[in-house]
């Protein structure tokens, strides 16, 4: 099984990545970037990375999100989190990044939110 | 209460981070520490062993890394030891400085002294960096 299993939908123009697994150095950083990078490369601007299910990131998947924040707004998009759970808001909290990051706890307010 | 010692010699390449991550989840569950330490335990020694992995050995795979665990009743400690260059923890910049924020890289020293009671670094007299961590219960 996939250190990180991803999901795609759309909802309008917003792109929705479920994410179930871990993001860590290695499979699962690197399924991330790819990922994005293919979304990119079809257009897709307006990503929504639905974290309910990601059990587990270490500093290398965080350093994969800012990394794809980063590349998606350089393109002109954005970047949204939805339901975090606790542990990985206290690691963006801690690293501040939780600033950073516009972070949804319900699906159609972070849909409505790229509107 | 007994006193449990493990060690452990491991390839340097990133399947590393996860075989180190099982084997420590493992002496973890049998020292009867909690489960907020024990995920503690589990971020900071991913990030020594990562660190040891990529930037102490450069995933050379004529070197190792070392980990030894010891469990008393007063605390769990985990020593990674690498065979590379060495480097000067203090010239690690801060992650949540400002202008580092957005940067993709330079968090795991940062969690490992997070979640950890202690992290100290020192030079091997033969070469190579050991880190110890320690979590007191």
């Amino acid at each position: 099984m996939a250190e990180l299993n991803i999901n795609e939908r759309q909802a309008g123009d917003v792109t929705i990545l479920d994410m179930s697994g871990k993001i860590t150095i290695g499979e699962g950083s690197v399924a991330l970037r790819t990922a994005i990078r293919r979304l990119l490369e079809e257009g897709k601007k307006r990503i929504l990375l639905n974290l309910a299910q990601v059990s587990y990131i270490d500093s290398s998947g965080i350093g994969e999100l800012v990394s794809s924040y980063t590349a998606i707004g350089k393109e002109g998009g954005q970047l949204k989190l939805l339901k975090l759970t606790q542990k990985l808001q206290d690691l963006l909290t801690i690293t501040k990044l939780l600033t950073v990051f516009d972070v949804y706890e319900n699906e159609a307010d972070a849909l409505n939110s790229f509107k | 209460m007994t006193v449990e010692t493990t060690e452990l010699t491991l390839p340097s390449r990133i399947d590393t981070v996860a075989t180190a991550a099982a084997a420590v989840a493992d002496f973890v569950g049998r020292s009867g520490i909690s489960d907020d330490a024990a995920f503690g335990i589990d971020m900071a020694v991913r990030e020594a062993v990562t660190n040891a992995v990529l930037h102490g050995n450069r995933q050379d795979e004529g070197k190792v890394v070392e980990i030894i665990l010891k469990s008393s009743p007063d605390a769990v400690e985990i020593s990674v030891h690498d065979q590379g260059p060495g480097f000067n923890p203090a010239e690690v910049p801060d992650p949540t400085a400002q202008e580092n924020i957005l940067k993709t890289s330079g968090r795991g020293i940062f969690f490992m002294r997070s979640f950890m009671d202690e992290v100290d670094w020192s030079i091997r007299p033969g070469g190579g960096t050991t880190v110890r961590m320690l979590k007191r219960r």
